[in-house]
């Protein structure tokens, strides 16, 4: 399998407080890149960016959605949910800044490093929230 | 530093992956929460974690890291075994606790750092 020009698009149900299950999406699309033969590097900084969006949509919102779409150009995935949605977004990518309870940490997350970290791993983050509506975060890495 | 020294070092028990016993691992990092690993930007490293769960190996296969270490005697599920075993990924198991297995590793010589450390 190789990517010869073509577009391939992937979609995952993220399901809600499923703590076990999470990851799974990052993870299969992990493998599906590295099927690709897309680059080692931009395999792990696009997978990682796209795990942390996904762990938030588990334990921030009631789960949600992922749509993939990879490119010659580029790698892309869209993560939305209809959760809480995050009232002031700089304040969230700040390092360190977790409202994650203390249930949350002694699952290993709610070092508020999550936003952070799919900032210095993705070469473009956008991320679009309403409180009570619902959080979309786009995370895309460039292939050439 | 081989993951066959390792072992040694931390006196620890190899539950899955002898495959990667030859690895020559080149830094540590030591954390209880996954985001602060993900920060940690380095190849061939060895994660030591006292956090017991799935999402430890998921973390792992993320970051490519391939050696984890379960610290101060902590028994990983089933389930957590064959994810790692599925994943290619080796897990240890030292009764050291954290603090201690990090400063043996490092006074045998793993001392590389992650790049923003
Ligand atoms: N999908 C989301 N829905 C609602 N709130 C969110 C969502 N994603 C992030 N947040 C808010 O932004 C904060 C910071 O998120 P970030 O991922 O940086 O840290 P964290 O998830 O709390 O901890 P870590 O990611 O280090 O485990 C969260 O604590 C939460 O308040
Ligand atoms: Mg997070």
């Amino acid at each position: 399998m190789g990517l010869s020009g073509q577009k391939v698009t992937l979609r995952y149900t993220i399901a809600a407080e499923d703590f076990i299950s999470a990851g799974e999406a990052s993870s299969h699309v992990k493998k599906t890149l590295n099927k690709l033969g897309i680059r080692h590097e931009l395999i792990k900084r696009f997978t990682i960016a796209m795990y942390e969006a996904e762990i938030n949509t588990v334990i921030h919102a009631s789960g949600g959605e992922a749509y993939v779409e990879i490119t010659p150009e580029k790698l892309m995935v869209k993560i939305s949910d209809n959760g809480p949605g995050i009232p002031d977004i700089e304040k969230a990518m700040m390092e360190g800044w977790s409202t994650a309870p203390e249930h949350i940490r002694e699952m290993g997350f709610g070092a508020g490093m999550g936003l952070p970290n799919m900032k210095r791993y993705a070469d473009d983050l956008a991320v679009e929230s309403e409180v009570g509506v619902g959080t979309v975060v786009t995370i895309t890495v460039y292939l050439s | 530093m081989l993951v066959r020294d390792i072992v040694k070092t931390l006196d620890a028990e190899i539950l899955t992956g002898e495959e990667n016993l030859e690895l020559d691992i080149q830094a540590g990092c030591g954390a209880d929460l996954m985001s602060d690993v993900m920060a940690f930007v380095k190849d061939n490293v060895i994660l030591l974690t006292g956090l017991i769960n799935v999402q430890v190996v998921r973390t792992a296969e993320m970051m490519d890291i391939k050696v984890v270490c379960f610290v101060r005697g902590k028994q990983p599920t089933e389930q957590i075994i064959e994810l790692a075993k599925s994943k290619g990924i080796t897990i240890l198991s030292t009764k050291n606790p954290m603090f201690i297995a990090c400063g043996l590793l490092y006074k045998a010589g793993l001392t590389g750092r992650g790049v923003w450390d």
